[in-house]
């Protein structure tokens, strides 16, 4: 296998790095290693192709923005909204992320080890056969899943009880569905958000992704493999049809 | 958008400007390089009992006669200079900044329990409302703003920023979106001891405006933060209200969480909101506030703005983002997301 192509990014701006690297990419280069990275944003934006690439250090906002088919994999902290609308690949979170994490994700995934800030999964959305993935190991603040149109959001809330305790989550959710450690209280669901029971079917039917969750950061998959779960869904699939509107 | 800065170290061990002018400048993005500005505590300690006022000035002819007039007339100008400030191809200096240490004759002053912080506030509102071409930006003791219409770099460079040694530090990148950029606009605010960074809208601008001038302040900045630190000397100062309770009265919970909170709580906090329901500000924001004594950090009630918390030993630092304060300390060994509307306060211990 080829030598990963491996850059000290320290002090670099984001443009040439981010030009370097789509360079890269489109000439072949498979593994990309960035090291000491602290803050360069949109790192892997618009990438096409299935290059993996290892960021060590804190990248800056909106990594893997517009992304299709490379994994991005952070050993620390990401800052606001890495996923936002990305398009297939993975983003794997070594740390935490900041608000608005996996922004109109339309396809791929994003699994974040720690916690995430508010608004987490923003817009996700779904189409034919994209689904778009976020699991959250920690814990979320509030909104998750705001105004929510596809794809499936899980927090395992690992070191967290409640999972989660923040408000508003799924506040106007109208597709997709929010999955959360362990029971959540009523006062905590967003308008438009209904709760219901987790089953076996759904057990089985998410069962792989939480293996593949916990293969990618060492953890034992059998304490999750139950159905303590609350499944949050659309109430209806136009929550503010009478807001602005009158039929 | 818009990027914020904090550090202080609560043993008031002071750092100079090099390191926060970095952490600023990884946000360059945030901006547009019509305004950026830092001030920083503890860096007069020759002057540390005079009130540092810095001025911009069109020219040193009329603003400036009128401005050391009226000074001479309230108090004791102790010494004053030009600013010292360095060519930078990037930045057109626009005015002239100026500073005075100057000592209030606390005798002029009746009816007020704090004569000297009253008289400089009128002093301020006078020199910034009535007098063409002067800009009273900074007021307190031992402490000073330094700020213009550029990229952080160029206006670190511009005032050689390095030179100047403080135990708290604040810093903006301005993204002017509301009113356009200049001088006066940039961040920090202040007035006396508070200094105050912001990074988003204050939407309820209208009545909080109002609510300050009821109360002698007047608003001559053309942008919205100006009136943060009106509403925290007026509440934090004149009203004696300690930093937590004047963060719950400018971002209160909601009332559905009033309802749930124990009966005690309860009580309080409504009738501070409805005590203090114009000073209430709404909009998206994340705002860090300075005083001599220390710093507080907050974000609106439903977080629309980031807003991130480092810690390392007598060092606090609040951020938009973590990459800052990694830039300025790469040992920074805790690291969290403060709640939406929830005080992050660093004291210094003495």
């Amino acid at each position: 296998m080829a030598e990963p192509l491996v850059i000290d990014v320290k002090g670099m701006h984001y443009s040439p790095l981010n030009k370097q690297i789509r360079a890269a990419v489109a000439s072949g280069v498979k593994e990309i290693v960035l090291n000491n990275v602290l803050g360069q944003r949109f790192i892997g934006n618009g990438v096409r192709g299935d290059a993996k690439i290892t960021i060590n250090g804190v990248p800056g906002g909106d990594l893997g923005m517009f992304m299709s088919g490379p994994e991005c994999e952070v050993f620390g902290n990401a800052e606001h909204a890495p996923g936002n609308t990305m398009d297939r690949g993975s983003l794997i979170i070594h740390g935490s992320a900041g608000d608005a994490v996996a922004h109109s994700m339309r396809g791929g995934k994003v699994f974040v080890e720690g916690n995430i800030g508010y608004r987490g999964g923003i817009h996700m959305k779904e189409y034919e056969g994209k689904r778009p993935i976020l699991v959250i190991g920690g814990t979320s603040h509030a909104f998750l899943g705001e105004y929510m149109a596809g794809g499936l959001i899980l927090v395992l809330g690992i070191d967290n009880e409640p999972a989660v305790q923040d408000r508003g989550i799924g506040s106007g959710i109208h597709g997709g569905e929010i999955v959360i450690r362990g029971d959540v209280d009523d006062n905590l669901l967003g308008v438009g958000a209904k709760k219901v029971e987790f089953t076996d079917d759904d057990l089985v039917r998410l069962s792989p992704v939480i293996e593949e969750f916990c293969g990618r950061f060492d953890i034992d998959p059998t304490p999750f493999l139950d159905t303590n779960y609350s499944r949050i869904i659309p109430a209806s699939a136009r929550p503010f049809a009478g807001k602005y509107t009158w039929e | 958008m818009c990027g914020i800065i904090g550090v202080i170290d609560r043993t008031m061990s002071r750092m100079d400007g090099s390191h926060i002018k970095r952490a600023l400048s990884l946000m360059d993005e945030r901006g547009s390089g019509e305004g950026a500005g830092y001030v920083a505590y503890g860096i007069y300690p020759d002057y540390a009992d005079c009130y540092a006022i810095h001025v911009f000035f069109d020219n040193l002819l009329e603003p400036k006669t009128k401005v050391d007039a009226i000074l001479k007339q309230w108090g004791r100008i102790v010494h004053q200079e030009e600013i010292p400030t360095y060519e930078q191809p990037g930045l057109k200096k626009e005015h002239i900044p100026w500073r005075y240490f100057f000592k209030p004759y606390a005798d002029l002053m009746v009816g007020t329990t704090n004569p000297d912080d009253d008289n400089v506030t009128n002093l301020v509102m006078k020199i910034n409302s009535e007098i063409e071409g002067a800009l009273v930006f900074s007021s307190g003791k031992n402490l000073g703003v330094f700020k213009a219409s550029g990229w952080p770099e160029d206006v670190a460079n511009f005032y050689r920023i390095e030179d100047y040694e403080g135990y708290i530090w604040l810093a903006h990148n301005r993204y002017p979106t509301n009113t356009s950029g200049w001088w006066g606009g940039a961040h920090p605010f202040n007035l006396l001891d508070w200094s105050v960074v912001h990074n988003g809208e204050i939407t309820s601008y209208g009545t909080n405006r109002r609510y300050v001038e009821g109360h002698g302040y007047q608003c001559t900045m053309l942008t919205d933060t100006e009136v943060v630190a009106y509403l925290f000397d007026l509440l934090g100062r004149k009203h004696g209200l300690p930093s937590e309770m004047v963060v719950e009265a400018l971002a209160p919970p909601f009332w559905d969480e009033i309802d749930e909170m124990p009966e005690k709580k309860e009580e309080f906090m409504k009738a501070l909101r409805l005590t203090y329901g114009p000073a209430l500000m709404n909009g998206p924001f994340a705002i860090v506030v300075a005083t001599k004594d220390g710093i507080v950090g907050f974000t609106d009630r439903i977080k629309l703005r980031p807003l991130i918390v480092g810690e390392n030993g007598s060092k606090l630092y609040i951020s938009s983002e973590e990459a800052a304060i990694r830039t300025m300390d790469p040992d920074v060994d805790t690291i969290y997301m403060p709640r939406a509307g929830e005080p992050v306060i660093g004291r210094v211990v003495e």
